[in-house]
């Protein structure tokens, strides 16, 4: 179809991290006037390529051609100087800037006193809008845009610094419906006018209205490079995964009490709008979804942390009425948030501190902190979840991730809770440690627990759960189980796209 | 940037509102004075306005260079200091090496000063609110080694006429510092160093992404920020005729008052001279007029507590308000 030579070409690129091979001798290459998909599960390595593409990233080995000349690509600024621009998921920008400003940041054109030519500057980002076919001028403030009229700015970009790549990281994920289609035409503008476009997604029905090729990643390796037209959403998926269930993991004995926890139509107008999913005694419920889903948020409302805009909490049968943290502590709920250094724990303390720092009515009388009793459940915990650390003063911080989890685990479950929310419970942690999480997770459910586990990582979630729901764009999608947990169908299920704009009001 | 904000204030309609919005301080100000010119007959007098100006403009000055360090999202804690230190070296130098050579070094000191600021905080990554603490300290110090613990006294007394310089009511002191704070807006709106200190400020990442100099920039507006405190020293030694080595104390809180009060943003990214100049004259206002109705001086720090507080509670109200509508 395509007979114009590469203009840009990745050979065998290698990039590793502290163990991990982040990509593995990966090959691809763009070509003029084309749109190419980049796809793969999370942790594929798409967003490792691209930032080795827009210089944020060395690779360690193998090498770029642009333009038919091996290059080096030392920084952001040295990448748009070439003539390669990455457009982020989050946008960089600077809101109280205008959209001119925004459009030339760094390279604004001046008299030889410093003295911003501003009739220029917004000629020529008058110019460059146009050309995209933007409604707005270049004198906004660009605060006062809508996301995606900001993308566009960031777009504008490519026609500014005449950009021959322009590589787009999941832009839909907080975009309407409508404000998709407007990103879909500029990027077909770009693409007539000869751009080479890397886009990268999780949404199937998208790549496959847009893109011209496909690549698929896995675990860091090129899976193959194929004609959009010659494949289906089913090719795709199979390349995309492709790889046996690890053996390792751990089901709990399915043997399910009372309901512990029901929800109902619960909304929250930014994030997600009529959940409802209910778990019993002994269950494990998985929850699957992209990032931007709105999963951990969905369970931040249900523990109180973030307001409920609508719908019902039912505790054991029972309404909670809106929840705080310590009102679902103490009805029997504990929360494993996702980051475990940002929300789990105070890092500069102890493993002692840091598991009574929840309950202080269990460890404390009339506020006098009961060390005893602390010291007490540091040796059985750090027993029982086979914690290595030298003692209860021992900061935290120097732990490894496997063992803080431990620790975020451990200052839950000393309050016996009757249902546990683990949001990733095994992001950055090593192998042995995760299998030990998984394990446990298991036990804590055959102990009669209600469990939910968030999971972005497709084989966690197939492994530990009786039973998975999917999210998508802050919507339930499907729930799955038994013989359906299949990753072909959690990919078609989170990859379908779910209406948006009611939610972005 | 959320998904709540996108919507946003778009529509011209509220255009005027936003704009009110976003620069609260001149109803504060506009209201401090309708008040003070009931409560009292001698707040609406020529005489009484060219005061408050002329009080007004040390802090005035100061604001200046505070504004520039804090839309870049620092803070410079030392410009009281560095105020006292000019004093000194401006008016303990004439006898030995003559009227204007002792002002130049005096300025030089607050340039010197602030470009070390500047190159400490950029250089060393350790906050700008640490690295100048240290140097409040240390200057202060100096100045009291410098003076003795005395005050210095101008050696000839002409000196002081400079200050007495008046274009009808308005002394030269506040011509300055209305000159400077224009000269700083111009700077800010329509120079490529005023622009990216917003961009800094906003986005610290996206701007070095875009390959500006970001120590350079900063050491820039560290040394102006200095070189503005050295400016205000050198006018009040002027004014004064001594040197006190206690000039200028808590002269940086009141600065960082008047900058914030005006609708400077503490986090950076957002601010410009003309709420500065709404901060700095409502605090003047504020002060001269508690003054005239001979309220008590803790009196006085009571009300200008509860004011800045009120005015940032204002400002947060309203810039949510924005934020959350349309």
């Amino acid at each position: 179809m395509n007979i114009q030579p590469p203009l840009l070409i990745v050979n065998d690129v290698t990039k590793t991290f502290p163990g991990v091979v982040a990509l593995d001798k990966v090959s691809f290459d763009i070509r003029p006037g084309e749109v190419h998909a980049l796809v793969g599960e999370n942790g594929a390595g798409k967003s490792t390529l691209m930032k080795v593409l827009a210089g944020l990233y060395k690779a360690d080995a193998g090498e770029i051609i642009y333009k038919g000349e091996p290059v080096h690509i030392t920084s952001p600024l040295n990448a748009r100087q070439q003539g390669i621009l990455l457009i982020h998921q989050e946008l960089s920008l600077s809101p109280e800037l205008s959209v001119a400003e925004n459009i030339y940041l760094g390279a604004w054109p001046t008299n030889r006193f410093g003295v911003l030519r501003k009739s220029r500057l917004n000629k020529d980002a008058q110019a460059a809008l146009t050309a995209l076919g933007a409604d707005f001028g270049p004198n906004v403030r660009l605060g006062a845009l809508s996301i995606a009229k900001q993308q566009m700015v960031e777009i504008a970009r490519a026609n500014a610094f005449e950009a021959n790549v322009v590589i787009f990281d999941e832009p839909t994920a907080s975009l309407t419906d409508t404000e998709k289609d407007l990103l879909f035409a500029t990027i077909r503008n770009l693409r007539d006018r000869g751009v080479g476009i890397v886009y990268i997604s999780h949404k199937m029905d998208e790549i496959f209205d847009l893109t011209d090729r496909i690549t698929v990643l896995r675990d860091g390796q090129v899976q193959g490079t194929v004609q959009t037209s010659d494949t289906d959403v089913g090719q795709i998926t199979q390349m995309m995964i492709g790889r046996e269930l690890e053996a390792f993991f751990h089901r709990a004995k399915a043997s399910f009490g009372a309901e512990v926890l029901r929800v109902e139509n619960l909304s929250n107008a930014a994030h997600f709008r009529d959940v409802s999913l209910s778990v019993r005694e002994g269950e494990v419920l998985g929850l699957y979804g992209l990032v931007g889903a709105g999963r951990s948020e969905l369970v931040e409302t249900i523990f109180g942390v973030r307001q409920m805009d609508g719908g019902e909490i039912y505790w054991k049968g029972r309404p909670t009425g809106r929840l705080t943290p310590r009102k679902a502590t103490e009805l029997g709920m504990a929360l494993v948030p996702e980051s475990r250094k940002e929300q789990g724990l105070v890092l500069g303390q102890g493993g002692r501190a840091n598991i009574s720092l929840p309950h202080p009515d269990m460890f404390s009388h009339a506020t006098i902190m009961n060390v005893a009793e602390e010291m007490r459940v540091f040796d059985t915990y750090k027993e029982r979840l086979e914690i290595k650390v030298t003692g209860p003063e021992q900061v935290l911080s120097d732990l490894s991730g496997g063992n803080q989890q431990k620790f975020v685990l451990a200052k839950w479950l000393c309050a016996a809770p009757k249902l546990i929310i683990l949001d990733e419970p095994t992001r950055g942690i090593d192998v042995g440690s995760k299998s030990a999480i998984h394990e446990l997770i298991a036990g804590l459910a055959e102990k009669g627990l209600a469990v939910i586990v968030i999971s972005s990582e497709m084989p966690e979630v197939l492994g530990v759960s009786h039973r998975i729901m999917t999210m998508a764009n802050g919507r339930m999608v499907r729930e799955f189980l038994g013989e359906e947990m299949t990753e072909k169908n959690l990919i078609e299920a989170v990859s379908h796209d779910a209406p948006r704009e009611t939610l972005a009001g | 940037m959320t998904l709540i904000n996108v919507q946003g204030a778009t529509r011209d309609g509220n255009a005027t509102l936003t704009w009110l919005f976003r620069n609260h301080i001149w109803l504060f100000l506009g209201l401090a004075i309708v008040i003070f010119s009931l409560a009292s007959p001698y707040f609406l007098t020529v005489n009484n306005i060219s005061n408050v100006l002329t009080q007004g403009a040390f802090i005035g000055i100061l604001a200046v260079g505070m504004t520039l360090v804090m839309i870049d999202g620092e803070i410079d804690l030392s410009v009281g200091a560095i105020l006292a230190l000019a004093t000194a070296l401006a008016i303990g130098l004439q006898e030995s090496i003559g009227i204007w050579p002792a002002v130049f070094v005096g300025l030089l000191s607050g340039a010197g000063l602030g470009f070390l600021n500047g190159a400490i905080t950029a250089y060393s990554g350790i906050h700008s609110f640490i690295v100048t603490l240290g140097a409040l300290i240390g200057i202060r110090g100096l100045v009291f080694v410098y003076t003795g613990e005395d005050a210095l006294m101008v050696p000839d007394f002409s000196y002081t006429e400079y200050a007495e310089i008046y274009l009808g009511p308005v002394s030269i002191t506040a011509l300055i510092f209305f000159t400077l704070a224009l000269f700083f807006q111009w700077v800010l709106s329509s120079t490529r160093h005023g622009r990216e200190t917003f961009a800094i400020g906003d986005n610290i990442e996206a701007s070095h992404d875009a390959g500006i100099n970001i120590k350079r920039h900063k050491i820039i507006n560290f040394t102006i920020c200095g070189t503005m405190a050295a400016i205000a020293g050198i006018l009040l030694s002027m004014r004064l005729g001594t040197a006190e080595p206690n000039a200028g104390r808590i002269w940086e809180l009141w600065t960082i008052i008047a900058v914030v009060l005006g609708g400077t943003r503490l986090t950076g990214g957002f601010g410009s001279m003309w709420k500065t100049i709404g901060g700095v004259m409502t605090l003047a206002v504020l002060r001269n007029g508690l003054r005239l109705l001979n309220t008590p001086n803790y009196v006085e720090l009571m009300v200008m507590g509860a004011v800045l507080i009120l005015a940032l509670l204002l400002d947060r109200l309203l810039s949510n308000h924005t934020e959350a509508s349309g």
